[in-house]
């Protein structure tokens, strides 16, 4: 096929391109939809819930059925693209969406044929029964069925920038009343972005030959505006940019398309992602033209009559040879004269109003277009092309008329879609019949078309002047200057009161992209449905990807007529980011894969790295489970590693603990009241275990407060608690406790901690330690001792969490790997080994110690856990005390923490599992508890397992029930000690 | 995104600086006098007006500071920001 639609000469260099297989010719400057018009290719894509053959609606980013796949190899897939903004390069390739096995012959359509059993709300009546076969039966159909273009399957390999950038005035819509006010505010000294989606700035005036402005091609007027601007320092040009969300205070999300539109992108960013914060922002996004709903509304070659404008004028493509223009505004017949001028025959313009005298009729006769008075449209024909209209003429005769192309014109509609995401008020204007800017947002103002005012003087006018106001509110004062004189044709605001439509039919198309009729909405009102974001949400009209641009006002105009209402009281629904879809990739920027999150390194890493341990995340931290040996298996290294610690040493990486150095003449009275402990006892040289509440008296963290000397503490919080901690600290320490001299440094990164734990612990360290008696009586346990070890400065904490004889050596983290391998090479020499938090886990467990966050639950208090003897109660505050006392705190019959022993002693619990007084509890009877941590027990030989049972203490030697997947559990009560009550091992 | 105004570093920053830290210009009642009532009430009664809103914000991810902060809760708007202590702009200040 060789662009038999093509007008006008050969202006630029032909482009190849395929569509689902085949191979056209376009032109540099063509869209793929333009391209495809000129190749007389109307059939471009199948609809989403009947399969009928669709067409190209729109020259612009409202297009809600010619949706295609780009495929550029190497992965570069990208679905759901609008024909109408993919612009043209050689060796194009394009799929249609939503068809098989192919576009002409396609199965689905079937479900066209059985529309009258589709209506809305029809999954919600039909798909109720039974529950499962939805997930197994119903949605799998329908989504294979119904739908737009496939996900891409391999990784994007396109990278993604993103930008942050501030500017005193943004200007969106880069048409005439937008060139106007970004060159106003650029020459007033201001710093201007201006953006727009279409690759060329201009707006409609790209596509308006014979306005003039200041005597010269109005073309011409927006050349050298963008020339202006492009040598203003300050201003920067955004486009191929879509402005997408509207954020509070102009913060504004807009997304630019660098390289889609090159056949050899070489290596920029795909998309660039800009973040702009401005003072001012001025809205100047133009309008969409309003289709026509009448039966076969949707048939190929149906278009809008503007949009048929600028495929003539800006692509030199014609949309038919044989058209006819069906009227509902003024300006079909600019589009019915230009189509004649541009060489297309016009078979007739179908004016359905009332009224249609204005100067351009009579234009149009005299050019010899033949207008007649129509009442409605009643079908049209066609199979992969509309072939003829049907009309009822206003005398009440029919009449059909041949035509390859069929032009509506219902009117337009301000596009307020970036005003209503700003909470701008919306007004009903009954003029425009649709909705214009009301009351504005501060700092954001509107000028020309998606202000309500048409015509190039109005929009040229409004832009200057919210230029110059944009400007002068950001600090650039400017004054007014000259409008330009502009000769253009007569204004278009006449239109319709309501848009003619036919009585609601079952093939009347509201919405394309979701398939909606003027049926489906007179239903849903029938079946009592009166908000408008019901009827939405019932009909999905407006919930396609094209947010309704073209469908809205028209399902609103159908809804209001069904109620007996008007428009402005049935009111709009809401508009929703983005204002067109969005890629995640734009949206992900760089943050994917290795730099989704930051990942946490402990000082031995690379060491476990080497010895092949198993990882786990815990928050952003990669940690050690296990370090498995000779093809061990998990579970294999960890009960050697328990076992190792138990009966000879162990050495574990602790760098995670969170650490706060606390200082300053108060830093005692502070930590005394920040912790349920008697700090004030605390002496230089010894540390202790203590508890952070909430003030509502809940374990919000544990961690110990070692004492460095008179004014600095040591204070260690759980790995993931640590950022809570240091606010909840601030925060007291800032607005409440403003009378201590204290302050707060968070020294996590600075020291790494190597846990050395075991009987033989102090035999491996005391080699290595200067400055540092570690004998049993110098260093006892729960001592903090500073010296040196390997040359690198030491805190040294007798501190324990396995139960054995314990010491945690704190050095900066930079000797940290230095100092681990010196300690793993002592302790594998003597038969230990390097521990994982598997190992930690069940040791700590054995010991009843707790997990913060595994034994408490954001409702438990120190007592609950059998703490209650930590609470410093001569204390006259500290945080939570205070809470203690309210009567659910002290109630006695609270979750109290227990040992478990299954009755089976190979029987591992379910973490989470509920605790239950007899094996047959009533259904809704109440669970006296769960179960916090399960383990197997390597030195008990059997399982062993941690609870909160309601007056556990109370329950010692009980038996009692806990849930399993497996049936009922019977459960021994026990104190939480497992091993070593008496602590006897802990100073080795 | 906000744009709040931190009262110590003076500047406008992101929102994204900034941690929510509550309701603002809650007293803390003096726990060894305060009945149960008084203290729950303290604990977990806010006002969760709809319009004006006196919040705390930390500036964390800059200087660290708690501060308080008026904003309306219909418009988000940031109406004013101040330093703990000082008087509100309700009070006559900031």
């Amino acid at each position: 096929m060789t662009q038999a639609f093509r007008i006008g000469d050969a202006r630029s260099a032909a482009l190849r391109f395929t569509f689902d297989g085949k191979t056209y010719e376009g032109r540099a400057g063509d869209t793929l939809a333009s391209a495809l018009l000129a190749n007389g290719v109307h059939l471009v894509g199948r609809s989403f819930k009947y399969h009928r053959p669709r067409g190209i609606l729109s020259a612009g980013s409202e297009e809600p059925n010619a949706l295609v796949t780009i495929d550029r190899g190497c992965g570069r897939v990208t679905p759901n693209l609008r024909a109408t903004q993919v612009e043209l390069y050689e060796g194009l390739a394009a799929h249609s969406q939503n068809r098989w096995p192919s576009l002409v012959f396609d199965l689905g359509a079937a479900a066209g044929l059985a529309s009258r059993l589709l209506p809305a709300g029809f999954y919600y009546k039909t798909f109720m029964w039974p529950p499962a076969a939805w997930r197994h039966f119903y949605e799998p159909l329908i989504r294979r069925a119904a739908g737009l273009g496939q996900a891409p399957r391999d990784p994007d390999p396109d990278f993604y920038a993103q930008q942050y950038a501030h500017c005193d005035v943004l200007v969106i819509g880069a048409g005439a009343a937008g060139l106007a006010a970004a060159v106003k505010a650029g020459c007033a000294g201001a710093r201007v972005m201006l953006c727009d989606e279409q690759n060329a700035f201009g707006g409609s005036l790209l596509a308006e030959p014979q306005a003039r402005i200041d005597d010269t091609p109005a073309t011409e007027w927006a050349a050298r505006q963008i020339e202006s601007l492009r040598a203003m320092p300050d201003v920067r040009l955004l486009p191929r940019s879509t402005a997408f969300g509207m954020h509070a205070q102009n913060f504004i999300g807009i997304v630019e398309r660098v390289s889609d539109h090159l056949a050899e992108p070489g290596n920029p960013p795909r998309e660039r992602l800009w973040q702009v914060r401005a003072r001012r922002i001025v809205l100047a996004t133009g309008a969409h033209e309003r289709p026509l709903v009448f039966p076969g509304d949707d048939r190929p070659g149906v278009m809008l009559a503007d949009a048929a404008r600028v495929y003539a004028h800006r692509h030199g493509v014609l949309v038919g040879r044989r058209i006819v223009v069906a009227a509902a505004h003024d300006s079909a017949y600019a589009a019915a004269l230009d189509l004649q001028r541009a060489g297309a025959h016009i078979a007739l313009i179908a004016d359905l109003r009332d009224s249609h005298e204005f100067s351009m009729v009579e234009e149009a006769r005299v050019a010899g277009l033949n207008i007649s008075r129509a009442a409605e449209i009643v079908a049209t024909s066609g199979r992969r092309r509309v072939a003829s209209v049907r009309l009822r003429m206003r005398d009440g005769t029919m009449q059909t008329v041949a035509c390859d192309a069929l032009l509506m014109s219902g009117g337009w509609t301000p596009s307020v879609h970036l005003l209503s995401q700003a909470r701008g008020a919306l007004r009903f204007d009954d003029a425009l019949q649709a909705f214009a800017p009301g009351a504005l947002p501060p700092d954001i103002s509107c000028a020309g078309a998606c202000n309500g005012s048409f015509g190039l003087a109005a929009a040229i006018a409004e832009g200057q002047a919210a230029g110059r106001d944009a400007a002068t509110a950001s600090g650039f004062p400017t004054s007014a200057s000259a409008a330009p004189l502009v000769d253009e044709r007569p204004s278009f605001v006449r239109q319709q009161a309501h848009t003619p439509t036919s009585a609601p039919h079952p093939k009347a198309f509201v919405d394309f992209q979701n398939d909606v009729t003027s049926a489906d909405i007179a239903l849903a009102v029938r079946e009592g449905f009166r908000s408008v974001e019901h009827i939405k949400r019932y009909t999905t009209t407006g919930m396609a990807t094209d947010q309704g641009k073209t469908s809205n006002m028209n399902a609103l105009d159908i809804a209001a007529r069904e109620m007996g209402r008007a428009m402005s009281e049935v009111g709009l629904t809401t508009f929703r980011q983005p204002y067109t879809p969005v890629t995640f990739g734009a949206l992900a920027g760089p943050a994917r894969g290795d730099l989704y999150e930051p990942v946490r390194h402990t000082p031995s890493h690379e060491w476990a790295l080497r010895r092949g341990a198993i990882f786990e995340d815990a928050g952003q931290w990669k940690r050690a489970s296990a370090f498995p040996r000779d093809g061990e298996k998990l579970e294999a290294a960890v009960t050697r590693e328990c076992r190792t610690v138990r009966e000879c040493v162990g050495v574990f990486d602790a760098s995670t603990l969170g650490k706060i150095e606390v200082a300053g003449p108060d830093a005692l009275e502070f930590l005394d009241r920040m912790y349920v402990n008697d700090v004030s006892k605390l002496v230089i040289g010894r540390c202790r275990y203590a508890l952070m509440l909430g003030e509502n008296g809940f374990v919000m963290d544990d961690g110990i407060v070692g004492r460095l000397d008179a004014h600095r503490f040591h204070v260690t919080t759980t790995s993931g608690g640590l950022a809570h901690v240091l606010a909840h600290m601030e925060d007291f320490r800032q607005t409440e406790f403003t009378d201590l001299r204290v302050w707060l440094t968070d020294v996590t990164e600075q020291w790494a901690t190597f846990a050395v734990q075991g009987p033989r612990a102090r035999e491996i360290v005391a080699p290595l330690i200067e400055g540092v008696d570690v004998s049993a009586g110098e260093a006892p346990h729960m001592s903090l001792r500073e010296g040196q070890i390997l040359d690198a400065p030491l805190r040294l904490f007798r501190a324990s969490f396995t139960g054995e004889c314990g010491f945690e050596i704190n050095v900066p983290s930079g000797a940290g790997p230095r100092i681990w391998e010196a300690l793993t090479q002592r302790v594998e020499a003597v038969g230990g080994c390097a521990y994982g938090l598997e190992a930690l886990d069940v040791l700590r467990a054995e010991k009843g110690y707790i997990i913060v966050g595994q034994e408490t639950d954001g409702s438990t208090t120190p007592d609950d856990l059998g703490y209650g003897r930590m609470i410093g109660r001569a204390k006259p505050d500290f945080i939570g005390k205070r809470s203690l006392t309210l009567p659910h705190l002290a109630r006695p019959d609270r979750p109290q923490l227990v040992g478990l022993l299954t009755r089976d002693p190979a029987a591992v619990l379910e973490e989470g599992s509920q605790i239950v007084p007899s094996p047959r509890p009533a259904i809704g009877a109440h669970a006296l508890g769960h179960v916090t941590t399960a383990r197997r027990s390597p030195t008990l030989g059997r399982t062993i397992a941690l609870a909160l049972v309601e007056n556990g203490r109370a329950r010692l030697g009980d038996t009692l029930y806990a849930t399993a997947t497996t049936g009922m559990l019977a459960v021994e009560v026990g104190a939480p000690v497992f091993y070593d009550p008496s602590g006897s091992r802990l100073d080795g | 995104m906000l744009l709040i105004r931190c009262p110590f570093c003076e500047m406008d920053r992101p929102e994204t600086e900034f941690r929510y830290g509550g309701e603002a210009l809650i007293e803390r009642p003096d726990p060894a006098r305060a009945t149960d009532a008084e203290w729950t009430d303290y604990l977990y009664n806010r006002t969760n007006p709809k319009g004006r809103h006196a919040e705390r914000w930390r500036h964390l991810h800059g200087c660290g500071r708690f501060f308080n902060c008026l904003r309306d809760t219909v418009s988000d708007r940031v109406l004013a920001t101040w330093r703990p202590g000082e008087r509100s702009p309700e009070e006559g200040g900031a």
